[in-house]
């Protein structure tokens, strides 16, 4: 069924696309400065090497489509729209971030965009990503969820309880796995007894495939396939993205658990210098041009540190409120 | 008025507000073609069809977080837990998903949700199948738990929850489901976080919720006979507790027994004898006397069974005691 190279990415996409990783992998390395200075506290997961992974998905789901993750949401939160000012002040606990300063970095939030959060234990959003799905179905909608879990998550049971129902009902999901090697610091292999885990919805019917998580329009055409699968009706699908994260687990991991050279040889392969890559190579743009959206992302990232460090702390009136909607 | 079964009661407010809305569906195991394991969903899959009346495998952790990305996503759900046992089974999901979502995502995504089905303690199931989960889900905040004794309070409650835009846990009890009630001809939704007094008294307070309520008004029959005239409050709702329906009783008797079939530690009756001495210290002529489950795992043999579980004679010494009458 899944064909290799079916689905191209055109000049316009790769460009764009340029624009939106450089933008998640500069607001993340600003994300690591920050906190280093202790402006963000707390649990905080960068998705520095996974880029190709949000930005193949984004470009083959339509707008009203939804998507769900774990806690290293950084890169989707930007994904679905939002002003990333307002993730980074959310970050540094500010009255103006995207959760007014009560979710932090692991529960961001964007409904307008569609981002149904940011879940901070580990397979929590894969049943309530199908059930976002659900809701479609219900809805008759068309639309559907694409649910990103880790490869650490797959040896949650719920993650095998929502398959079991996606498959049962025909709901309009993808699952995504973000396989980035490490579950914190316990490799896949020595956590999970079968390694090839586009092949863990096997026993519900579930198809699956594997895509380079390093590469975009890998990303991008297993995606494409996966949308067309899924909106005829056929149910849940799975892709796999063969990723890496250079950085630690969270912040405060120096990632003893791996070796340097094993990190230097990923960043061979780096996705967002790839793209910037075959940009040239197909002359898709200039080298001006492309200067051109990296000093407009270096700027964009300044305006958003400079909003996040002087935005204010939420007021305290604020403790008492949200629990009820 | 007419008579209803607590049964009947819950199963009109279902039926009536998935007429009303299309958003609200049911779902959870045996619902729909076995028609409910104690029947309270009867009818409903002949009359809604299996796209609103679900049966789920045997997957509470699955399909209570598929029933709260649902209601993110819109639609109103109603999950039947066979009993609020299987419901640790799905802990995670209702606590850190349905009740902080809210919160976490500063107001941005409601979780209008109703987890419903019988809690406590039924007769000789043994202790995984005994357990009262009302002061566990009632430490959450961001959930609202509803534990009604009447007919028509299960009624009207139930309809409330079921419109109600945040998670609400609420607990019904097997051992109630048959019991018949005098209702008034039609039943609104009944509004969540009141009190109701039961019975007026001035010498002792008795605050009871479900079951226990029963228990709590023949104590009070009894009490009167030995001269002492006992306030029975039905909490109805958990959570918002109505503190100010028991500190205004309170203020007038004096006196406090609450009764709960859970454990003493850290429970209800804990809490508002906490909120009693804080709100009204000064009125206090006895310490608050708790009635409640003994601190083990429910037995099986009837009379063990019996000796671990909150009975009338119970509340009728507790409040003997509390009025320093002498007991026997």
């Amino acid at each position: 069924m899944f064909e290799l190279g079916k689905y191209k990415l055109n000049l316009k996409q790769y460009v764009d696309s340029y624009e939106k990783m450089l933008l998640i992998r500069r607001f993340e390395e600003k994300c690591g400065q920050l906190y280093g200075m202790g402006l963000i506290g707390g649990f905080c997961h960068l998705y520095i090497g996974q880029e190709a992974v949000i930005a193949g998905i984004d470009l083959a789901k339509d707008k009203d489509d939804s998507t769900i993750t774990s806690y290293r949401d950084h890169g989707h939160i930007i994904a679905s729209g939002i002003d990333p000012k307002y993730v980074m002040a959310e970050l540094t606990g500010r009255a103006s971030g995207c959760s007014k300063g009560k979710g932090g970095s692991m529960h961001m939030f964007n409904s307008e965009g569609r981002f149904y959060g940011g879940h901070g234990i580990v397979g929590a959003q894969v049943p309530i990503g199908t059930g976002l799905a659900f809701a479609e179905k219900y809805n008759n909608t068309n639309k559907l969820c694409f649910t990103f879990l880790g490869d650490g998550a797959v040896n949650q049971g719920q993650v095998y309880e929502a398959f079991n129902m996606a498959a049962l009902w025909k709901l309009p999901v993808v699952y995504v796995i973000e396989n980035n090697e490490y579950s914190m610091g316990t490799s896949v292999v020595r956590s999970t007894a079968m390694t090839d885990l586009y092949r863990k919805g096997e026993s519900f019917g579930i198809p699956g495939f594997q895509a380079d998580g390093m590469n975009i329009e890998s990303i991008y055409n297993a995606a494409m396939q996966a949308v067309q699968y899924v909106r005829s009706g056929n149910g849940p699908i799975i892709i796999e993205a063969k990723t890496y994260r250079y950085r630690g687990h969270s912040m405060s991991d120096p990632a003893k658990y791996r070796t340097k050279d094993e990190v230097e040889e990923k960043k061979n392969h780096d996705p967002v210098a790839a793209v910037r890559q075959i940009i040239i190579d197909k002359s898709y743009a200039s080298e001006e041009q492309l200067k051109e959206i990296e000093n407009k992302v270096k700027k964009t990232i300044a305006e958003v540190a400079e909003f996040a460090t002087t935005e204010a702390l939420p007021s305290e009136d604020e403790l008492f409120t949200d629990i009820f909607k | 008025m007419a008579e209803i079964t607590v049964r009947e009661a819950l199963g009109q407010a279902m039926r009536e507000e998935m007429h009303r809305d299309k958003r609200v569906f049911v779902m959870g195991e045996e619902v729909a073609e076995y028609q409910g394991a104690y029947k309270i969903t009867q009818g409903l899959l002949e009359e809604f069809g299996p796209s609103r009346v679900i049966d789920t495998p045997i997957t509470e952790h699955g399909f209570a977080g598929l029933a709260i990305g649902a209601a993110f996503g819109g639609l109103r759900p109603i999950v039947e837990f066979m009993t609020f046992n299987f419901s640790m089974q799905a802990f995670d999901q209702i606590v850190n998903s349905a009740a902080k979502t809210n919160y976490m995502s500063g107001g941005q995504l409601g979780c209008p949700i109703v987890f419903r089905g019988p809690n406590g303690a039924a007769a000789r199931v043994g202790a995984q199948h005994s357990q009262n989960y009302a002061a566990l889900y009632a430490h959450i905040p961001g959930l609202k738990v509803i534990a009604p004794y009447s007919a028509e309070d299960n009624k009207g409650l139930l309809i409330s929850a079921i419109r109600d835009d945040n998670p609400v846990i609420f607990l019904e009890n097997e051992i109630m489901y048959g019991q018949s009630f005098e209702v008034p001809d039609t039943i609104g939704p009944i509004e969540i976080g009141k009190a109701k007094v039961l019975r007026e008294g001035t010498d002792v307070t008795i605050v009871a919720f479900s079951l226990q309520v029963g228990m709590a008004l023949e104590a009070a029959e009894v009490l009167a006979q030995a001269g002492i005239n006992a306030e029975v409050i039905d909490l109805r709702t958990i959570r918002p507790l109505d503190e100010n329906t028991i500190i205004e009783s309170v203020v007038k008797t004096n006196r406090l027994v609450c009764v709960e079939e859970g454990w003493f530690f850290a429970g209800i009756g804990a809490t508002i004898s906490s909120i009693i001495m804080r709100e009204a210290f000064d009125y206090l002529d006895a310490p608050v006397e708790i009635v409640s489950g003994k601190d083990v795992p429910l037995p099986y043999a009837v009379n063990l069974e019996k000796l671990s579980l909150p009975t009338t004679s119970e509340i009728i010494e507790a409040a003997k005691k509390a009025c320093y009458t002498k007991l026997g």
